[in-house]
């Protein structure tokens, strides 16, 4: 591609207007920009890098003892090393699969209200109302079930109502992904289903959700993988225990997060600082797991064209 | 994915055959399926509407109490002693702290951000720019926990010296006065902010960015622009209402983290004289709520702690506002 | 089982602007009636109140009377979803469901209705497919997806997946307007052949397609842009092209504007 044709030219005469390069100093500040650019590429990756490297060296060998993926922290002191993250692992993915559980289809719904039925003030008061739950920072999702489930209800810290909060944080972000992935569906599909006489809600289940399933499921995904990572819910309801514990409705249950911010206080203790550096590594593990198990199902799983 | 700035080619111009979606209309009908599934959909929705009123309710609800025993003005004051038949709590210094920290990481997040979105959309060789979007998609993947240990435990050693430096050399101006804070300044928590915040900033300004109308791009680099000359005449003017939005939702983002914040905060001693200065401690909001979860053990102190959630949530709902009008107003001139 | 529609007085409206106006005319069984006009004339729009299909538009409604075979469409008691079962349509881009195969196309539409069984569905989908002139083509890869096909055998398996719940009358909405010349050929090739059992409704933007095959020809026309589209005349798709009664019709089909 030229860069300079000379638009406008005046000179004069049979001679071609010549192919040269723009003025120095245009030249000079197109390749400082690229240097920018690039600058701000690279600043952007080292602290990716650090973390990483961080986290890796500090905790990476404790998984690969057989004892972290099988063993809880049962009867280990701060001092002494040893003990697995099982019951953390364990705890994170059952408080995950159950926000899931009650957030996805709450959040599906929602969806296909906002994209295939709503018209009018509701609709836009569900979709003003998905906003602001996009916005409510996680410590005050945390608080509001901390008012209803401890103030108001009495009833204790448990594995359950961290579910709740987290899936105040999920919703908005299935809602959107999904009301994206619905509207994409091309409208052909829809007007194709109605001719053959199917009813609304037959096409909107057999035809439309299907074509944007494997976008759906990815929005799923990486919305779980944005709440796993939540701390907050969990300082304020779910205390650390560090045996295993899977009674989501009683009794305090250990998460990969509680396991971090325990040994956070024995900084002293060469063994807990190992084990939090292990704990966070796991962590960043399973959501870099979702996140990728979610790219694979965005890139594999559309229709094919 | 676009699922923050709601902007997509979804959004184009509908026309009666394509484009927008079949809503609201006669395509449904009376028979049952119909009926219970639309129900179904509107009761979702129905049931959004009502979980963030009950939020906002519930907050107020239990808030108000906890004011009305306030005996120091809740918006003005510097205290926080919550418990007590007198208790005395003010907000002014969690909302410097947080407003601070915040608007340092925008000043640092969206100048880089911006960046790294053009390079990856107008830079970067063909085989790079997927890997390199990935690579900032990374950032976000790593939990916020993280970057708290990492920021208390490795990244604060690397920022002291430059925080040393900036005091000595502009110690002269409030906002750098020495202080003598050792641990996370607001400096500090802002840059760690920043990080976090930096993938929201380049994931919707990429998606924009690459939105921008070929013709518009050809119709600078025909008229033998360079490629700068090309992205400043067509790509950023097109894709400023999206960087506008991304920053706003990126500034929402860092005024309601948490964990990262309170595990890197220098909690100032009651009574300590004010300051201006960026290398003081403090706490935002959520590090205070986070910080004090043992403490709620009486309606008094939940509530104040409630109250101080409750000015978070209405200053990240602000922010989010902006963002939304920016783009509801990108969209109206777009179609 | 092809039926006549009856349509008298038929005025259609979006919202507050009326697309529509004014329209009387017959369609008559086991024939082929093309709609021609210029673009914007309110012929597609006309053609999708004969299946109620123009209610899925949010806004869209008719005033006046279609009767199919002395059954009012519009009646209060009717279910538009029933409408299209019987009233079947085809549409300007081929537009095969993505996440389904062939076969489950062409079965689309008897499985979303609820029919069941496996042999009864493999009759209807042969049957269909012979009948959209397919069936040689993809016999052997009937699982294969029905995107992967070209343009042409597309808009066929659309035409297959149309008949395959057995519909009175098929309407198309320009339905080559995306093909090629051949696929088109094997398309109006098709028509032909439809037109023994369907009453078939086209609209098309081709006058020689029109010509070639319609049996009756109705002309649509606009005042200017923002008024409502006009039935001008139907009348034998001969007598159209050759002698019509109306200056503008002949004006339009000698290319005078349009």
């Amino acid at each position: 591609m030229t860069t300079d044709t000379r638009v406008g030219s005046t000179s004069p005469g049979p001679v071609l207007p010549a192919l040269g390069n723009p003025s120095r100093s245009r030249t000079i500040r197109d390749q400082v920009a690229r240097v920018v650019m690039w600058l701000a590429f690279l600043v952007a990756v080292v602290p990716l890098v650090w973390i990483l490297w961080t986290v890796v060296s500090h905790g990476g060998h404790l998984l690969m003892e057989s004892q972290w993926w099988t063993n809880s922290q049962r009867g280990i002191t701060s001092r002494r090393a040893g003990g697995g993250a099982v019951h953390a692992i364990q705890g994170t993915l059952i408080q995950a699969a159950v926000t899931a559980l009650i957030a996805v289809p709450i959040a599906v719904m929602t969806a296909i209200y906002l994209v295939e039925y709503g018209r009018g003030k509701f609709a836009k008061a569900v979709s003003f109302m998905v906003d602001i739950l996009t916005g409510i920072p996680s410590i005050v999702a945390a608080l509001f079930i901390y008012a209803v489930w401890v103030t108001t209800f009495g009833f204790q810290r448990v594995g359950f109502a961290v579910s709740l909060a987290l899936v105040l944080l999920m919703i908005p972000v299935v809602v959107r992904s999904t009301e994206e992935m619905l509207k994409l569906v091309p409208n052909e599909l829809r007007e194709a289903s109605y001719a053959l006489g199917v009813p609304k809600w037959k096409t909107i289940a057999k035809v439309v959700l299907p074509t944007a399933f494997s976008g759906i499921v990815t929005g799923i995904l990486l919305g779980l993988a944005r709440v796993m990572g939540e701390t907050a819910p969990l300082l304020i309801l779910g205390p650390y225990t560090k045996s295993i514990a899977t009674n989501l409705f009683s009794g305090y249950m250990p998460t990969l997060p509680t396991m971090i911010n325990q040994d956070r206080t024995e900084l002293g203790q060469p063994a807990a600082v190992e084990r939090m550096w292990g704990a966070a590594l796991t962590l960043i593990l399973l959501i870099l797991l979702l996140n990728i198990a979610g790219r694979l199902v965005a890139r594999f799983g559309s229709v094919k064209k | 994915m676009s699922t923050i700035t709601g902007v997509t080619a979804a959004d184009e111009t509908p026309t009666p055959t394509s484009g927008s979606p079949l809503g609201g209309d006669a395509a449904g009908t009376g028979r049952l399926g119909d009926r219970l599934f639309g129900g179904l959909a509107t009761g979702a929705g129905g049931l959004v509407v009502a979980l963030v009123t009950l939020i906002g309710v519930f907050l107020l609800w239990q808030a108000i109490p906890a004011l009305a025993h306030n005996e120091a003005s809740f918006l003005t004051s510097r205290e926080w002693s919550v418990g007590g038949d007198h208790p005395r709590f003010g907000i002014v210094e969690l909302l410097w702290t947080t407003v601070a920290s915040s608007l340092i990481a925008m000043a640092l997040a969206v100048p880089v951000g911006v960046g790294v979105a053009l390079f990856i959309t107008q830079y970067a060789p063909r085989w790079l720019s997927r890997p390199a979007a990935s690579l900032v998609d990374l950032l976000a993947a790593v939990p916020s926990i993280v970057y708290g240990l990492w920021g208390v435990l490795t990244f604060r050693a690397a920022v002291r010296p430059v925080e040393d430096f900036l005091q000595s050399k502009l110690g002269w101006f409030p906002l750098f006065a020495k202080t003598g804070i050792s641990g996370g300044t607001i400096f500090f928590i802002g840059i760690v902010l920043a990080i976090m915040v930096l993938p929201i900033v380049t994931a919707l300004s990429r998606e924009v960015f690459a939105q921008t109308p070929v013709a518009h791009k050809e119709g600078a680099l025909a008229l033998g622009a360079t490629r700068w000359e090309m992205i400043r005449t067509s790509v950023l003017p097109f894709g400023r209402p999206g960087v506008i939005s991304a920053s706003m939702l990126a500034l929402g983002r860092a005024l309601g983290e948490t964990i990262a914040v309170t595990f890197i905060v220098s909690t100032l001693s009651p009574g300590n004289p004010w300051s201006w200065s960026l290398f003081n401690g403090g706490e935002t909001f959520a590090s205070r709520i986070a910080n004090n979860a043992a403490e709620f053990d009486s309606p008094q102190k939940t509530g104040a702690f409630i109250a101080a959630g409750l000015v978070l949530f209405v200053l990240t709902f602000v922010v989010n506002a902006i963002a939304r009008i920016v783009i509801e107003r990108r969209k109206a001139f777009t179609e | 089982m092809a039926k006549r529609i009856d349509v008298s007085d038929l005025n259609v409206y979006y919202g507050q602007f009326k697309a529509v106006e004014g329209v009387t005319m017959t369609v008559e069984p086991r024939s082929v009636t093309a709609f021609i006009g210029p673009s914007g004339c309110g012929k597609s729009t006309f053609l999708r109140t004969l299946n109620r299909m123009h209610e899925v538009i949010p806004g869209g409604r008719v005033e006046g009377k279609v009767l199919l075979d002395d059954q009012d469409l519009y009646a209060s008691d009717v279910d538009p979803v029933a409408v299209r079962r019987t009233i079947g349509m085809v549409f300007q881009r081929p537009n095969p469901f993505p996440t389904m195969s062939i076969y489950d196309n062409v079965a689309a539409g008897l499985r979303l209705n609820g029919v069941k069984g496996r042999k009864k569905l493999d009759e209807v989908v042969e049957k269909s497919l012979r009948g959209a002139n397919l069936w040689n083509e993809v016999k052997d890869r009937l699982n294969k997806p029905g995107a992967g096909l070209s343009g042409g055998q597309q808009q066929r398996l659309c035409i297959a997946r149309a008949i395959a719940v057995e519909p009175q009358v098929l309407l198309m909405d320009e339905p080559c307007s995306a093909l090629d010349p051949i696929s088109t050929l094997a398309i109006e090739d098709l028509i032909n052949d439809l037109k023994s059992q369907y009453t078939i409704v086209i609209v098309t933007h081709n006058m020689q397609q029109a010509a070639r095959v319609s049996d009756r020809t109705a002309f649509f026309n606009l005042a200017a842009t923002g008024k409502p589209g006009k039935l001008v005349e139907i009348d034998d798709t001969h007598r159209i092209f050759n002698n019509p009664s109306v200056k503008a019709t002949e004006d339009y089909i000698s290319g005078r504007f349009g």
